[in-house]
């Protein structure tokens, strides 16, 4: 029940905060806060009832379900989920919703009641891709959270909004067909191996056999996330929409949207299709390291510092793709934690990059300079989450990417050691970043108020959960430990890759078997 | 006593938190007492923990301490613990003490300027990151202090954030030591993945069960050696090292001089069985260090900013310890290092007090004359040169130095290498004494009078007087032969002891290595205070003003670098700002709207047309019919 009350808290959130936005603006955005809060304080609630229950589940690896038939003779039902990584992915949503929600406050002074609704309705979008465990319901709030993304984009968005919204739209609607061409020939694969017509996750979990069909099915499945992801080459459609969208619809679209397509990795494109992935494991693992690498190089050229920060997404998510098909269970675990650092420390970058704009009226970095002396908390703040995202030890990046590349050295050291120029590249384009905005001379332009009470409320409560995952990452290692244990058990495609690659078969902790009582104490 | 182990890191990041968070509303006092206060403490705790360790020697030599589980995934288990022993005990007590005193004489230096409070936030960070380097019971804890020196190191090249020049270079020092720690951070994937263990020394236990010379330690030391390197500015990663001198002077002193830099050797001492294990590295080793100390020297002869003359002679210093690590003597690359912290940072010290009193300026040919006006500061400068210059019995401390070139004399094959360091023996006398001479004697500039603030003498005067003490204990060994520090030191590294072989071996190096230095301060003392016509003629010669420019330019590194690899990423970039994957979703987007306004086109209001059109289309489609 809890899983549906956080989709009707959102989108009657939502519904609510417009209706209440005829009469006042003000209302109607502390009706979406506290709508979004709820949503936290709910998420908070099952986290903690699950770690105190010693992580005892009814059926691993579910915590939490709800499952109505909804359209019978189809095989189409209201099922949704929630398991370790859908918990995260989830309490990420409501965390950098309120965050978009607060960094609105005052960007945003026009149509405030609809810009309410669109922006809860993605997150309740988004919140059901996270949940669904039937593959048309999947589908149904994969669409339900790109319309709305669309208006964000195009009607609250900065210049070329339209231009940017068309090419947002055409592309993931472009990966949505694909997508949905995969489930539906999935739908009749099945219903021809077993004569039962079911959307069903655990029904299509069972596996299909190799047949080039198969392949072509994944191959749906892998392009329709890809875009969503984006894997390089796939990948230009981010950059203008990114910069366009208003700074919320940039910390929804950096912070939660992308990750949707790592989601569909992990929970779809790999666990229905596990032999089929095995012979796209290299070429994907290929893909990641060049999209590290490419992104943070494209990054750094930029003139716009929007449009840098949203390159940097390209990079990290690199990194996801990277872990995601190494499959380990170190790469997987660091693939996750990936995934969370950087909904914080890009969505920050863009709440940053945002309240510039809100004072300056440019995203310019050439008309930009040496900003620090006289907003020196901004500065503070931006300086603290380039840190993060270029990787320093002891915050949140760093523990994703360095387990991402520590297991994938076990399968490829020469792409884990390719990637590994990450560090430099991520490095090279973070500060620069702020040597253009915060460095340098001091430019003679208006006076701005530095971060006020509502702005620091914002970014410290990121600061602080980038420190905490950074220090002490053990609570979500352990609460995605479930799903990467299953992911990690159907993984034949490890093997797979590691054959590709002539290298050692199994990862060291396979071969020295750790003691896994160990690992769940905490 | 030991177990408050703990908060000898912790106390200064405690600092740094408090700090950060008031983000510069105290007032200054306050902010001193935490700042001071914060790193004073550790530091007496440290010195606390060396006494009771050295009083009572824990079991099996090594304490440590576990604070949390960092992480866990399967047997990747990294936590945050703490490890002591004879190595990282020194290390530790000779960082908090140096950080100290330093931390004292910055509140006289930067007493004036804007950022107080934001200075000695980022001081104190960097001193929590180098205790938790230096203390740290696994690489990846290591990895974390290491990387976190290094931020601190940008943050304070940069402290001046203003200027253009001080932003590039506190980049291009962050750049290239990260480069490094890629290399470093490679190196730890490789030993997890092939022994399944962070922890230090575990991996140790394993690697030693390895042949030696085989691929897996050749690499991996190899790997760490290059992190070694750019931390520690060793060829041909050193470029970053002088440019980091636009920092403010005391961070030069503690950072670019006593600690951070040193990181590569702790490293290296640290892992040594890892680097016995790959013989081909640990030569490497000494072959960079021999070098970059005589590359180094040459480039210190012909600077005129006094902070970068004592950059390259910090890169050369470390050279030395290379040099002694690379023959195994890891005791005598520790001493040095202690020795190096205090003569060093009192040099740093020094330069800071003549800088300031001279309005900020670095030329040392413009300075001259300053014996008089500042004697204390010239007599602990002076102090500090002959240990670095190693003269007896002005300093006692002189045999740092020369035990590292017996060390390598004694070793096989090492004759090469200690003709090189002797040659360094003599170029470091020389452009020591070269800035003694040129800035304290000669002609005294006339100048406003200011005198300096007590705040900024003592620590300065304290950390000279031990640096020319600090050799006593070694001293008293070879005299009478008790327990000395490197004998300490090799409880936690041990090595071959090699002596010579008649009791005669080490007065007569030793005269050799006095004669050396002595003819050095000679050289200096003709051709810059005696007769300074010589050496313009000397440099005013074709061979000899490009040998200058050449040398001044740190061999042309710079240069290379810059065409090499700066230039060209920074020129593709800006080709690919509009990202040439576009260019296909482009040239999609064209080709689509051609087609649509050939398509159009064809709906043009024309009855004909349509009519010949329906026509056209109608005989395709029957001609089709009948073909098929």
């Amino acid at each position: 029940m809890i899983l549906a009350g956080l989709l009707i808290i959102t989108a009657g959130g939502g519904i609510l905060a417009w209706v209440v936005g005829a009469w006042s603006e003000r209302a109607c955005r502390w009706v979406a806060l506290l709508a979004l809060c709820a949503d936290l304080a709910l998420l908070i609630f099952v986290w903690v009832s699950y770690s105190a229950s010693g992580g005892a589940l009814m059926e691993p690896p579910w915590l939490l379900q709800i499952d109505y038939p909804w359209i019978g003779p189809l095989g189409i039902r209201f099922h949704l989920g929630m398991d370790g990584l859908s918990l995260l992915l989830v309490t990420l949503t409501a965390f950098l919703g309120i965050a978009s929600v607060g960094a609105s406050w005052t960007e945003i002074r026009e149509h405030v009641p609809a810009f309410h609704l669109t922006l809860l309705w993605t997150l309740a979008g988004t919140m059901g891709v996270f949940l669904a465990l039937d593959l048309f319901l999947f589908y149904f709030f994969w669409e339900l959270m790109l319309v709305p993304m669309y208006f964000l984009i195009g009607i609250w968005g900065h210049e070329g909004r339209v231009r940017a919204a068309y090419k947002f739209f055409l592309f993931t609607q472009g990966g949505g067909l694909l997508l949905f061409a995969g489930i539906l020939g999935l739908y009749f694969l099945h219903a021809r191996n077993t004569g039962v017509y079911s959307f069903q996750y655990r029904e299509l979990l069972q596996g299909v056999a190799s047949s080039s069909f198969a392949f072509m099915l994944m191959l749906g499945f892998f392009l329709g996330f890809a875009v969503k992801l984006p894997v390089v080459g796939l990948h230009t459609w981010l950059p203008d929409a990114h910069t366009e969208a208003p700074t919320a619809g940039s910390v929804v679209l950096a912070g939660l949207m992308l990750k949707t397509g790592a989601y569909g990795f992990l929970r779809f494109a790999l666990p229905l299709f596990p032999n089929q992935s095995a012979e796209l494991a290299s070429a994907a693992m290929i893909l990641g390291t060049i999209g590290i690498l490419y992104g943070a190089f494209l990054a750094f050229a930029q003139t716009d510092a929007k449009r840098l920060v949203a390159y940097t997404s390209i990079s990290h998510l690199g990194f996801a793709l990277l872990g995601i098909y190494a499959g380990n269970r170190l790469a997987l675990q660091g693939a996750i934690i990936v995934l969370l650092a950087h909904g914080l420390s890009t969505g920050g970058l863009f709440i940053v990059v945002g309240a510039l704009q809100e004072r300056f009226h440019t995203r310019r970095m050439d008309e930009l300079s040496g900003l620090w002396s006289s907003i020196p908390r901004m500065g503070g703040v931006a300086m603290f989450l380039a840190v993060a995202s270029l990787g320093l030890p002891g915050l949140a990046n760093f523990v994703g990417e360095f387990l991402v590349l520590t297991g994938t050295f076990a399968v490829s050291p020469v792409l884990a050691a390719i990637a590994a120029l990450g560090f430099v590249l991520s490095s090279i384009y973070s500060l620069w970043l702020i040597y253009r905005l915060f460095q340098g001379p001091e430019r003679r332009m208006k006076e701005a108020p530095d971060l006020g009470g509502r702005e620091m409320a914002i970014f410290g409560a990121i600061i602080a959960v980038i420190i905490w995952l950074g220090v002490y990452p053990q609570p979500v290692l352990t609460t995605a430990k479930p799903t990467v244990d299953s992911l990690v058990s159907s993984a034949t495609y490890v093997m797979q890759a590691a054959d590709e690659f002539g290298e050692r078969e199994r990862s060291p902790y396979e071969e020295t078997g750790a003691p896994e009582a160990e690992y769940d104490e905490r | 006593m030991l177990s408050l182990l703990w908060l000898v890191p912790i106390l200064p990041l405690v600092g740094f938190a408090i700090l950060a968070v008031t983000a510069g509303q105290l007032a200054r006092k306050a902010v001193s007492v935490i700042a001071v206060g914060a790193v004073s403490l550790s530091a007496l705790i440290a010195i606390g923990i060396t006494v009771a360790y050295t009083i009572t020697a824990p079991a099996g030599t090594v304490y440590s301490q576990t604070l949390w589980q960092w992480m866990r995934v399967g047997n990747f288990a990294p936590a945050v613990a703490l490890h002591l022993d004879a190595l990282s005990m020194t290390m530790m007590v000779v960082v908090a003490f140096v950080s100290a005193l330093i931390h004292i004489y910055s509140t006289g230096f930067m007493a004036d300027d804007t950022g107080y409070s934001r200075f000695f936030a980022y001081m104190n960070l960097f001193v929590g990151a180098m205790l938790t380097l230096v203390l740290a019971d696994n690489l990846l804890l290591l990895y974390l202090g290491w990387e976190g020196v290094g931020l601190c190191s940008y943050l304070l090249i940069g402290f001046w954030y203003r200027d253009p020049d001080n932003v590039r270079a506190a980049l291009k020092a962050f750049f290239v030591t990260r480069i490094g720690d890629t290399a470093f951070a490679i190196g730890i994937f490789l030993l997890f993945t092939s022994l399944g263990t962070l922890n230090i020394p575990a991996v140790l236990d394993e690697i030693s069960t390895y042949a030696p010379g085989s691929t897996l330690p050749t690499a991996a030391a190899a790997l760490l050696l290059v992190g070694a390197m750019a931390k520690s500015a060793q060829l041909p990663l050193q470029t970053w090292l002088p440019d980091a001198m636009a920092g403010p002077t005391p961070v030069s002193a503690l950072i670019h001089a006593a600690t951070m830099v040193t990181a590569g050797v702790y490293l290296i001492a640290r892992m040594h069985t890892l680097f016995v294990m790959a013989p081909a590295v640990l030569l490497a080793v000494a072959i960079i260090g021999a070098v970059t100390q005589l590359v180094a020297s040459f480039s210190a002869l012909t600077q005129y900013d006094i902070k970068r003359i004592l950059a390259y002679s910090t890169i050369s210093q470390i050279g030395y310890m290379f040099l002694a690590l690379g023959v195994g003597a890891w005791a005598a690359a520790i001493y040095h290092f202690g020795t190096h912290a205090f003569f060093k940072a009192a040099l740093f010290l020094g330069a800071g007090v003549v800088i300031k009193m001279l309005d900020e300026e670095h030329d040392i040919f413009k300075m001259g004359g300053l014996r008089h006006r500042y004697p204390l500061t010239f007599w602990a400068f002076l102090f500090a040169a002959l240990t670095l210059a190693a003269v007896p019995p002005l300093t006692i401390t002189f045999n740092s130095k020369d035990l590292i070139l017996n060390q390598a004399f004694l070793s096989k094959g090492g004759r090469g290498l200690w003709i090189l360091g002797l040659i360094g023996t003599f170029l470091t006398a020389a452009y020591t004494f070269r800035m003694v001479f040129v800035v304290f004697f000669g002609p005294a500039q006339s100048r406003p009078e200011k005198t300096p603030a007590r705040s900024m003498v003592a620590p300065f005067v304290v950390l000279a007087f031990l640096g020319a003490i600090a050799g006593i204990p070694e001293l008293l060994t070879a005299i009478f032969g008790s327990q000395n520090l490197s004998s300490f030191l090799r409880s936690a590294l041990p090595g071959p002891t090699r002596d010579f072989p008649s009791a005669d071996g080490p007065w007569l190096f030793q005269l050799i290595y006095v004669a050396t230095a002595l003819a050095g301060i000679a050289v200096a003392y003709l051709l810059y205070e005696r007769a300074p016509q010589y050496t313009r003629s000397v440099v005013s010669t074709s061979v000899g003003s490009w040998l200058h420019r050449w040398w001044f330019a740190d061999w042309g590194f710079d240069w290379l670098y810059q065409k090499l690899f700066v230039g060209p990423y920074v020129v593709l970039a800006r080709i690919n700002r509009n990202d040439v994957v576009d260019l296909f979703y482009k040239g999609l987007a064209l080709i689509s709207r051609v087609i649509n306004g050939l398509l159009s086109s064809t709906v043009n209001g024309n009855v004909r047309w349509y009519v010949a059109a329906v026509a056209g289309g109608a005989v395709i489609v029957v001609g089709l019919v009948v073909i098929l």
